[in-house]
């Protein structure tokens, strides 16, 4: 099971109403390299991921939903103030008509999220170096998300998300290390 | 909606972030090297930190955690704001 914690793994301030860096950030919401895709990809791998690996999966997976909660309250804050035109002007009249100002998992160019973004193989190396590949995918998002901000408090956070798919995609390199030794070690005995 | 929080707020639940995010750390690393006993040692001590931290910071704010303690008996205080997206 899972328990909340009121509070958010890091600090998200907002310097001021940016409704089109918001459309951006949708891309890490709904997107396919985002956090919901990293967060459901790790949770549903995990059950038939071998035992070695699977509390990594677990707490990897976990520590995605607080991303994507931050993520949630940065594009939040950055529209909540927003009127119809503001919206507009930022690209977002069509998401707009849909959701008001509500979230939704979205890419940054409204395009739904899917389950196609992600996959289990039951493969332990196919599934891990999936997982290595999402990670490196969603640090070069990040960074030309910060590449493309014009907001120095959110860039803040934004490189310290992208800092934790650097620490992800090193955990899950160790991680096919670890199994690869099991596996040579089977053909030796 | 949001009353203005005092600094102190905003102080203790930084701690707890910085404690907790040494943890979360921690955590993955040790699920790869489970068998490094001096980070086991520094877990053990951030993780007894931040439940201090928290008491402290409950005490005064209300609950951070579910099934953390109610402070009053008269009202239920977990449903209370502010949530993380309105600080
Ligand atoms: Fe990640």
């Amino acid at each position: 099971m899972w328990s909340y914690e009121k509070k958010l793994q890091y600090p998200v301030k907002v310097s001021t109403c940016n409704p089109t860096l918001a459309r951006y950030l949708m891309e890490q919401y709904g997107g396919a390299d985002g956090e919901l895709a990293a967060a459901l990809r790790y949770l549903n791998q995990r059950y038939t991921i071998p035992d070695k690996v699977i509390g990594l999966l677990t707490d990897i997976g976990t520590e995605e939903f607080a991303h994507l909660e931050m993520i949630a309250t940065m594009i939040y804050k950055l529209t909540k103030d927003a009127t119809p035109q503001q919206l507009r002007d930022a690209g977002l009249g069509d998401h707009y008509v849909s959701h008001d100002s509500a979230l939704f998992y979205n890419n940054a160019s409204g395009v739904p999220f899917t389950a196609a973004y992600i996959q289990a193989k039951g493969d332990p190396i196919a599934d891990l170096y999936e997982d290595i590949a999402a990670e490196e995918k969603a640090r070069a998002t990040y960074q030309w998300i910060i590449d493309i901000s014009d907001d120095p408090d959110l860039n803040d956070s934004l490189r310290f998300l992208r800092e934790r798919e650097i620490v992800h995609s090193q955990r899950f390199r160790e991680a096919v290390e670890m199994l690869k030794e099991d596996r040579d070690q089977k053909k030796v005995f | 909606m949001i009353k203005a929080l005092p600094n102190e707020y905003y102080q203790q639940l930084e701690e707890i972030q910085a404690v907790d995010f040494v943890l979360m750390e921690l955590t993955l690393y040790l699920d790869t090297h489970p068998a490094d006993s001096h980070a086991i040692q520094q877990y053990n001590h951030f993780a007894h930190n931040s439940l201090l931290l928290k008491q402290k910071f409950e005490a005064k704010f209300g609950p951070l955690q579910q099934r953390s303690i109610n402070q009053k008996n008269d009202f239920w205080m977990w449903k209370s704001g502010p949530w993380p997206w309105q600080i």
